[in-house]
């Protein structure tokens, strides 16, 4: 069995080129952004951005960025491009881009739909509804907008400047937050709210508890991280003791820690159970932690909260060893021994879930056996029709990027309910190629590799930073740092493409290209051929690319897309232009994009 | 030729030879050929034999003289000697740099113009010296360099670009070399890295004069239809009559033959060559039928390639003919070198 020809039609060969797209969960177009950047098109970038992931600023300090990990520099060389923060830069140095927004229609289109919690996902969802015409009424506990991106992320790291601007937007969109409303019956809200749809954006509010003793006798100093920190955020809390120790290592557990040193706490350990390579935490928040002096404790398992004299005194550990496999999992655990850890305070940062106290168990929405709600992955609906799920609340946390795809999906499927159609009545994600040759040996991008190494973040100094918990830590690329920064992207967007019909195989390509990534050869099984391959295939789970047979001598044409740094010399280097760059554009359809008749126009048509 | 230099961004896990190197330190300048230029691929094979090898660069000597082919020297091992000479006076130049220093690597890289032509002369003594080196010529049937025009291995009724038929008889370089007593002559296609790389080892392993033509189509002039040197016509005659697999010194030989199949070559350094013949009637050892099979192809419209003939006996290099000193001139002493005023004199006396 040979490998059969590659086919590039499908939009996702060519979108999974593009590794930081692929990765995002909203699909934000990456190199187009970047480039504008470089172009000092930052008004340019932070629409680009907007489009997909609605929260440039938001995302561009705070977002889980899975395309860092995914990007192609991080395989080519070590680091991956600075995405996230150069998302920022956009964002910090944009013109006032209230005019791009999207434009809403003033003639409604008489549909009501509600959205509970004013988060990332909701917001999303009034984002991409309100240009449809539809009115979008979101219903929020707090005073303020913005959900876990406010209340559980520190403003040392995202500060309230940002949040209110780009949550404005969608205010000036027409999105109406109802504060201090409190959902408390969903019988209520469907039998009596007259909305045609509800989009439940509710987030995982419930901190996991740990159940030990003494739990209850020092209650007074043990605290569950997200409360804590929401606390924190409403200003409901300004102090904490000198001692702390924080249980977990993830996320939560980074900014319940450095939070901490800004409420007074002057020695803070985060008490891990395993290992590094466990760490839930991202490597940069557990860096910046570490950078602030934070202790991060492995292999101590808490056993007892200890009180004395009616007061939390510490915590009593046990120390734990582990035996690995070779593929580094726990095969078995020990005990070794028991150790006291004192503290003043402690906060428990193990984890958090959905809840729905306020969702009666028959509406017809359907909670499986851990109670979280049986929600459609692709619809986002759940069992009850015209009741949608999103973020957090939908499949238990993740994190905002995710949240924010979550409201584009859930939002088309919103429309399309609303319009009389069936949820899963979707369109297809669609991509477009178009040449970047300019001349013979000349493209429309620049094409020469770069190699800089990533620059690193300016940070305020570690002495003023605590002064104030509302010191943003990290500054931003200067000027300098973004041109550098942005010129190690490699532009996989601008997609190799190969004509077979028009290759006389001279082999030019494949002596020029500086990755080693193609190779002429004959056709064989996938396994075999890649043996055969001009340099090792690194990462097998990178797309093989195989042209129909060669018209001279039947081989075929490979190129393993792993390590090209698209530098497009293959295609300078190729006499008949059997290679071309071309961009790709990946449009994947919003809930704007689903242009349905509304039923009334269907019944007079 | 490019606007931007080939980056030096590599494959983190490129293979190394004995001396810990890449391939890409093999090479050398950014090409400045026509795309698709076969002698960019020949530069290709070159880099990957000498890499193979694990030749250290200042091992190597390269020469050439003028014309596209003659560029090609400078595209690989940036960190060897070089001399770019005359058009057509290369083989001279390597003879002298031969004698001076006869423990380099020598490669020369010609043209079927600088060879068959202008420098026809050289390329014929250069033989007849058995001037320990390795002879390539980039074999494109035309003149680049000067807009395309027959050159002296262009095949009677090949067609030029603009459809003019070709009437003079070519030069054929393999034949010319048997007819002048060659030691080592292959004949290759720029497009076949399979069979150029081992004879690119070969060659430069072998004592004496190794010659390949290597059929390297000019993409820009001479890769039409009618043309006997483009890439589909080569392909599509390409007779491969003995294929050369190259064993380095030291490495146990682990494929097996049948009998009659391998003709195997103890070379002097202790590397081997194992010649499998491809059409079981062919002799590469036998001057006269490797001269007659071949013209035989030739008129047939054939490109005979491979190992076409190795010297089956022993035959004396230059600086075995001249009986020089082993060591290259720049490690003899001084008082060696130098005859003195009066040793001078008493050679001088030979003469009166």
């Amino acid at each position: 069995m040979t490998v059969p020809p590659t086919d590039t039609s499908n939009p996702d060969y060519f979108h999974r080129v593009v590794d930081c797209q692929w990765a995002c969960p909203a699909h934000t177009d990456v190199p187009e952004y970047i480039r504008l950047i470089a172009l000092g098109q930052f008004s340019d970038a932070y629409v680009v951005n907007r489009e997909s992931n609605v929260f440039p600023g938001i995302l561009g300090r705070v977002c889980d960025r899975p395309c860092e990990p995914a990007c192609r520099r991080g395989r080519v060389e070590d680091k991956p491009v600075a995405i996230c923060r150069l998302k920022r830069v956009a964002a910090d140095h944009k013109d006032d881009i209230s005019s791009r927004l999207p434009v809403i229609p003033a003639q409604k289109n008489g549909r009501k739909v509600a959205c509970i919690g004013a988060g990332p996902a909701s917001l999303t969802v009034a984002n991409d509804l309100l240009p449809l015409g539809y009115e979008v009424v979101v219903f929020e506990q707090w005073d303020k907008p913005g959900g876990l991106m406010r209340t559980n992320i520190p403003a040392f790291r995202l500060p309230e400047t940002v949040l209110a601007e780009e949550i404005g937007y969608i205010e000036q969109m027409g999105a109406q937050i109802r504060y201090n409303s409190r959902i408390d019956s969903m019988r209520k809200l469907l039998e009596t709210g007259g909305f045609d749809a509800v989009f439940v954006g509710s987030g995982a509010p419930k901190g996991k508890e740990l159940k030990l003793p003494g739990r209850s006798e020092g209650g007074a100093n043990i605290h569950i991280g997200i409360n804590w920190l929401e606390s924190v955020a409403f200003k409901h809390l300004d102090k904490i003791g000198e001692k702390v120790l924080i249980i977990g290592v993830g996320n939560t557990a980074m900014d319940c820690c450095r939070s901490s040193l800004r409420l007074g706490a002057k020695n803070v350990k985060v008490m891990a159970r395993k290992p590094r390579q466990f760490f839930k935490a991202s490597e940069w928040e557990l860096e910046d932690a570490e950078s602030e002096n934070v202790e991060i404790v492995v292999n101590h398992s808490p056993k007892a909260f200890v009180v004395e004299h009616g007061r939390l005194s510490g915590l009593l550990f046990e120390q734990m060893e582990y035996d690995f496999d070779a593929s580094g999992r726990i095969t078995a655990e020990r005990v070794t021994g028991e150790t006291f850890i004192a503290a003043d305070d402690v906060i428990l940062a193990i984890g958090q879930e959905n809840a729905f106290p306020w969702i009666e168990s028959d509406l017809g929405i359907e909670f499986d056996k851990w109670h979280v709600p049986v929600v459609d992955v692709q619809t986002h609906q759940s069992t009850r029709p015209g009741v949608f799920f999103g973020g957090d609340a939908a499949f238990g946390p993740k994190n905002i990027i995710w949240a924010v795809e979550h409201g584009h999906q859930a939002a088309i499927s919103i429309h399309n309910h609303c319009m009389g159609q069936a949820v899963t009545n979707r369109l297809p994600p669609t991509l477009n190629l178009s040449s970047r040759k300019m001349g013979l040996h000349e493209w429309s991008y620049k094409n020469d590799y770069n190699p800089v190494e990533r620059r690193l973040v300016p940070h305020v100094s570690l002495v003023e930073r605590f002064k104030k918990i509302s010191i943003e830590v990290e500054l931003g690329f200067d000027a300098e740092q973004t041109a550098k920064e942005v010129e190690r992207c490699l532009n996989c967007d601008i997609q190799t493409v190969f004509e077979a019909k028009a290759c006389i195989e001279c082999d030019a390509c494949i002596d020029i290209c500086p990755t080693d990534c193609l190779t002429i050869t004959r056709n064989g099984e996938e396994a075999e051929l890649a043996q055969r391959l001009k340099a090792p295939r690194k990462h097998p789970h990178q797309p093989l690319f195989v042209s129909v047979p060669l018209k001279h001598t039947a081989r075929v044409m490979v190129k393993d897309e792993d390590l090209c740094v698209h530098c497009g010399l293959c295609a300078e280097r190729c006499p008949t232009a059997a290679w071309d760059m071309q961009k790709s554009k990946i449009n994947l359809p919003h809930a704007n994009d689903h242009q349905w008749p509304s039923p009334q126009q269907r019944k007079t048509a | 030729m490019s606007f931007i230099n080939k980056p030096k961004v590599r494959h983190p896990d490129l293979p190394k030879n004995e001396l810990g190197l890449t391939r890409r330190d093999y090479e050398g300048a950014m090409s400045t050929l026509c795309a698709g230029c076969g002698h960019d691929s020949v530069t290709s094979s070159i880099t990957q034999a000498i890499w193979e090898l694990s030749l250290r660069p200042e091992q190597l000597a390269k020469l050439s003289g003028i014309g596209c082919s003659s560029k090609t020297t400078a595209y690989f091992a940036s960190g060897a000697h070089g001399f770019n000479g005359v058009h057509g006076r290369m083989p001279s130049i390597a003879a002298g740099a031969n004698a001076a220093n006869r423990n380099l690597h020598y490669i020369g890289v010609s043209g079927d113009g600088d060879s068959l032509s202008i420098g026809f002369g050289q390329f014929a003594h250069a033989i007849r010296r058995n001037v320990n080196m390795l002879y390539i010529c980039e074999n494109n049937g035309v003149y680049g360099l000067t807009k395309g025009q027959f050159s002296a291995s262009a095949d009677i009724g090949t067609r030029s670009k603009k459809g003019e038929e070709n009437q003079q008889a070519p030069v054929d370089p393999c034949l010319a070399a048997l007819s002048l007593g060659g030691t080592f002559i292959a004949r290759s296609f720029s497009g076949d890295r399979e069979q150029l790389v081992p004879l690119i080892k070969a060659g430069l392993m072998h004592r004496g004069f190794a010659m390949i033509d290597v059929i390297s189509p000019c993409v820009t002039f001479n890769d039409h239809v009618g043309s006997t040197k483009s890439y589909e016509f080569t392909r599509e005659h390409y007779h491969e009559a003995v294929h050369t697999d190259y064993i380095p010194p030291r490495q146990e030989i682990t494929a097996s033959y049948g009998e009659g199949e391998v003709l195997p070559v103890q070379m002097h350094d202790g590397s081997q060559l194992r010649l499998r013949k491809l059409d079981k009637d062919y002799d590469p050892n036998h001057r006269g039928k490797a001269f007659e099979y071949l013209r035989t192809k030739l008129r047939q419209g054939e490109h005979v390639t491979g190992l076409i003939f190795l010297s089956p006996g022993h035959d004396p290099d230059m600086h075995e003919m001249l009986q020089t000193t082993d060591v290259p001139l720049n490690q003899v002493p001084y008082e060696e070198l130098h005859p003195g005023a009066a040793g001078l004199a008493s050679i001088l006396r030979r003469y009166a």
